[in-house]
C-alpha cells in the first residue's frame, strides 16, 4: 500500500501509527484467508480490494470529491443509502472492526462501551483510517445508548447528522421513520447542493435493490448442501459491500454467484461432506473482524449464514420500486427498513422468527449466538434467542467476545466442544 | 483384550488412565503439568511404557488445554466432551449434570445417554475456578485442600468481588482486620460455590443427578456447600479428578486399526 503515502499525508493521517496497521493486516489476511483451499476464483477481486483497502477505494472517493461529490459515512443498516445516492452523493460504511482502534476510543469513552463503538471513535480521533478522514459528513442514528452518546463526542470533530430511529414498529413508527427519511433527504440536498427528484430517487432505489439481490443470490448459494464458498469468504464480500460502489458490488457479486452456482451443479464444495453447518446470529462483524469465522471454520464446521448486519439484515427485503412521488418513495423506504430486525427495537419477535426460518432454510446443525462484549441489547436478547432455539430443538451456543485475541483458545475449546456435541 | 488410553493435560495436573474393553480402570497416573506440556506428555509416555501400555501401539486420545501437545495421541477431543463422558461412566444415570471446577475454567455440562447435550463455561475471568481458590489459599498461607477443610468451621463473612485481583485485596484487608482464618476460608469457598451455582442455573431443564468432577471433587466441604446452594445432592467420587482422562479413553474406543 506504499504508493498511497502522499494521499494519506494529505488526509492529515497519523502515518506512523497507521504503518503499524499496514504491517499486520496482510499477515492476518494471509493466515485467515489465503490459507483456505479451493476458494472460488471470483474471490480474487475481494483479495485485491483488501490488499489495497486503505488505498484504492479512498483514492476513488477523493477523485469523486474533486468533481464535487459528497461522501457520507454511516454506521447502521437503517440509514438509507438511496437518499444519498439520489443526490449524487456517495455512502461509505464506517464501522471499526479491529482492536487496533480500540485504545483510541477508550481515551474518551467508558471502558464498558462495545468495541465496535470504541474502534469507530478511535479510528476517527487517532486519524488512522482514510475513510474516517474522507467522509464529509457522518450520519448517526438513535439506536443503542453507546452510539447516541458517541455521536456527541464525534460531533465535536466532524459534521454529524442524526436520524431519530423509532424503537417500536407500530404503524405510527413507520410513518415517523418516513418523515425522518424525508428530513434526511432535505439535509442531503442542502449539503450536496443537488435536488432529489422522484426520478433520481427511483434510480437510486433500483441500484440498491440490485445490490441487495446480488448479495441475496450469494446467500442462496450457501443454502446448498454442496457449499461452494466458505463463511469467511462470504463474510468478506459482505464487509466490503459497505465500502464499495453499489453498482460494482452487484456486478462482482453476480459474477461470483455465476461461479458458485456452477460449483453447486458440479458438486464442488469447499468443505468435506459431513462438515457441521452453523448459523451465526448476533452483533455485526465489521471488517477486519474475522476471528469467530476463522475459529469455527478451523474446528470442523462451516458458517453457512450470518443473521447479522454484516449478513442478512443488510440485504433482506427490497424497496417497492413502483412509487412515483417522493412521498410514496419515502414511505416505501420506511416500510422496507422497518422490516429489519435489530435488538434496539422492542418487542423484537421478528428477529426470533428470522432466526428460526434461517435455521431451516440454511439446513443448519447448530446456531452460535455471538455478542460483542458490552452490547447490552444483543446480550439481553440472547436469552430469548437461546430459549426459542432450544424449544425448537436446535442446539445453540452463546458466545461473548471482543476484538482482542486473548480469548481465542477458550473460544476454540467451546466451539470445538459444540461441534463435537453436534455429533 | 483391547486397551484404551486417555490423557488429560490440565493447567495444573496431567491425568492419565488406561481402560480395558470392558471399561474397567486398569491404571491411573497423575503428575504436575509443569512448564512444558510436551515434556509432561513424554514423561507420561515413559510411565505408560513401563506399565506395559505403549501409547504408540494403543488407541490414545488427548484432552485438556494441553491436548495439542501430545505428539503420540491419535486424536484430540475437548475437555467438555470428555468430562461429560467420563462423569457418565463414573456416575451412571440417563441424565446427569456435571460440574467441573478446573484450574482455569469451570464447566457445567448436561449429559443425556452418555452424550453431551449442552454446556456452559466461564469466560476469561477466573472467579469460581480452581485458580481463584489457589490464589486465595496462597494469600492465607494454606494449601487449597486445607482451606476447604477449614472453611467448614467458619461463617459470617463474605467476599463481595468476583474478580480475583479485587477479591485478593479483600482477603488481605480481612486478615488485617483480624478476621479468623476459618471465617475467611468460609468466605472464599462461599464465593466460589455461589459463582458456580449461578452458572449451573443457566443450564435449563431438570438437572437429573448432579455430580462434581475435577480437582475439587475430593473436598467434601465444597460438595456439601454446593449441595445446599443448589438444593440437591451433589455426588462426587474419588476418581472424579480422572473424569476428563476417562472420557478421553472412552473416545479412543472409536479409533480403529491399533488394537487387534
Ligand atoms: S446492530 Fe442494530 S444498531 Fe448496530 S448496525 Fe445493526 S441495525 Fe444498526
Ligand atoms: S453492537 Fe450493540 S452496543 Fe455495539 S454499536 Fe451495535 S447495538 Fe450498539
Amino acid at each position: 500500500m506504499s504508493d498511497y503515502v502522499q494521499m494519506w499525508k494529505d488526509l492529515g493521517m497519523d502515518l506512523e501509527t497507521h504503518d503499524n496497521l499496514c504491517q499486520v493486516l496482510p499477515t492476518a489476511f494471509g493466515d485467515v484467508y489465503l490459507s483456505q483451499e479451493n476458494r472460488p476464483e471470483g474471490m480474487n477481486f475481494w483479495d485485491f480490494v483488501v490488499s489495497e483497502i486503505h488505498g484504492i477505494r479512498p483514492s476513488e472517493l477523493l477523485e469523486a470529491q474533486k468533481k464535487g461529490q459528497k461522501v457520507f459515512g454511516t454506521f447502521c443498516v437503517y440509514v438509507p443509502d438511496e437518499v444519498v445516492i439520489a443526490a449524487n452523493g456517495i455512502v461509505t460504511g464506517l464501522c471499526g472492526g479491529s482492536q487496533f482502534w480500540v485504545p483510541g476510543g477508550e481515551k474518551v469513552l467508558p471502558k464498558s462501551t462495545c468495541p465496535l463503538i470504541k474502534a469507530s471513535v478511535g479510528a476517527r480521533l487517532d486519524r488512522t483510517c482514510p475513510f474516517f478522514r474522507i467522509a464529509d459528513m457522518y450520519v448517526g442514528e438513535t439506536t443503542c445508548d453507546g452510539k447516541k452518546k458517541a455521536w456527541e463526542i464525534l460531533g465535536e470533530d466532524v459534521p454529524m447528522y442524526i436520524m431519530d430511529l423509532p424503537q417500536m414498529k407500530r404503524e405510527k413508527d413507520i410513518q415517523k421513520w418516513a418523515e425522518e427519511i424525508a428530513a434526511f433527504a432535505r439535509k442531503v440536498e442542502e449539503f450536496t447542493g443537488n435536488a432529489i427528484t422522484p426520478e433520481t430517487l427511483g434510480a437510486a432505489i433500483h441500484t440498491i435493490n440490485e445490490k441487495r439481490k446480488a448479495l441475496a443470490r450469494m446467500y442462496e448459494a450457501r443454502k446448498s448442501k454442496v457449499l461452494p464458498i466458505s463463511g469467511k469468504d462470504a463474510l468478506l464480500v459482505m464487509q466490503i459491500a459497505f465500502f464499495d460502489d453499489p453498482v460494482r458490488c452487484a456486478q462482482m457479486t453476480n459474477k461470483l454467484c455465476d461461479e458458485l452456482e456452477q460449483r453447486i451443479q458440479d458438486g464442488v464444495s469447499v468443505f468435506p461432506a459431513g462438515t457441521k453447518r452453523i448459523l451465526l446470529t448476533g452483533t455485526p462483524l465489521a471488517i477486519p473482524n474475522w476471528k469467530l469465522h476463522h475459529i469455527i471454520e478451523t474446528s470442523g464446521a462451516a458458517v453457512v449464514c450470518e443473521e447479522m448486519c454484516t449478513g442478512t439484515r443488510y440485504f433482506e427485503n427490497l424497496v417497492d420500486e413502483s412509487q412515483t412521488t417522493l412521498e410514496g418513495q419515502f414511505m416505501a423506504l420506511a416500510q422496507r427498513y422497518m422490516k429489519t430486525n435489530c435488538a434496539c427495537f422492542t418487542p423484537n419477535t421478528g428477529r426470533i422468527d428470522d432466526i428460526l426460518r434461517m435455521a431451516k432454510e440454511y439446513q443448519v446443525d447448530g446456531v452460535i449466538d455471538v455478542n460483542l462484549k458490552f452490547c447490552c441489547l444483543y446480550d439481553t436478547e440472547g436469552y430469548t434467542v437461546e430459549k426459542a432455539l432450544k424449544e425448537a430443538g436446535i442446539p445453540v451456543l452463546g458466545i461473548e467476545t471482543d476484538y482482542t485475541d486473548t480469548d481465542a483458545e477458550q473460544l476454540r475449546t467451546r466451539v470445538e466442544a459444540f461441534v463435537e456435541m453436534l455429533g | 483384550m483391547n486397551y484404551y488410553i486417555g490423557i488429560d493435560i490440565g493447567s495444573t495436573c496431567a491425568k492419565t488412565v488406561v481402560l480395558d474393553e470392558n471399561k474397567t480402570l486398569l491404571l491411573h497416573l497423575v503428575q504436575p503439568t509443569g512448564w512444558s506440556s510436551v515434556d509432561t506428555a513424554l514423561a507420561i509416555q515413559r510411565e505408560l511404557r513401563e506399565a506395559g501400555f505403549d501409547p504408540e501401539q494403543l488407541p490414545c486420545v488427548a484432552t485438556g488445554y494441553g491436548r495439542i501437545s501430545v505428539p503420540f495421541a491419535d486424536k484430540t477431543v475437548t475437555e467438555i466432551t470428555c468430562h461429560g463422558r467420563g462423569a457418565a461412566l463414573l456416575h451412571g444415570g440417563e441424565e446427569l449434570t456435571v460440574i467441573d471446577i478446573g484450574g482455569q475454567d469451570t464447566k457445567i455440562i448436561r449429559v443425556e445417554g452418555g452424550m453431551v447435550k449442552d454446556f456452559v463455561m466461564n469466560d476469561k475471568c477466573s472467579a469460581g475456578t480452581g485458580r481463584f481458590l489457589e490464589v486465595m489459599a496462597n494469600t492465607l498461607a494454606l494449601r487449597p485442600d486445607a482451606l476447604c477443610d477449614l472453611a467448614r468451621r467458619g461463617g459470617g463473612t463474605s467476599i463481595s468481588s468476583m474478580c480475583t485481583v479485587f477479591a485478593e485485596s479483600e482477603v488481605i484487608s480481612l486478615i488485617g482486620r483480624g478476621e479468623k482464618k476459618e471465617n475467611i476460608a468460609y468466605a472464599v469457598v462461599d464465593s466460589i460455590v455461589k459463582k458456580v451455582a449461578s452458572q449451573a442455573r443457566r443450564l435449563e431443564g431438570s438437572p437429573g443427578r448432579v455430580c462434581l468432577t475435577g480437582g475439587l471433587c475430593s473436598c467434601a466441604y465444597v460438595r456439601d456447600a454446593l449441595s445446599i446452594e443448589l438444593r440437591t445432592e451433589v455426588a462426587a467420587c474419588p476418581e472424579g479428578r480422572y473424569a476428563g482422562a476417562l472420557g478421553a479413553a472412552l473416545s479412543a474406543f472409536s479409533i480403529r486399526g491399533k488394537n487387534v
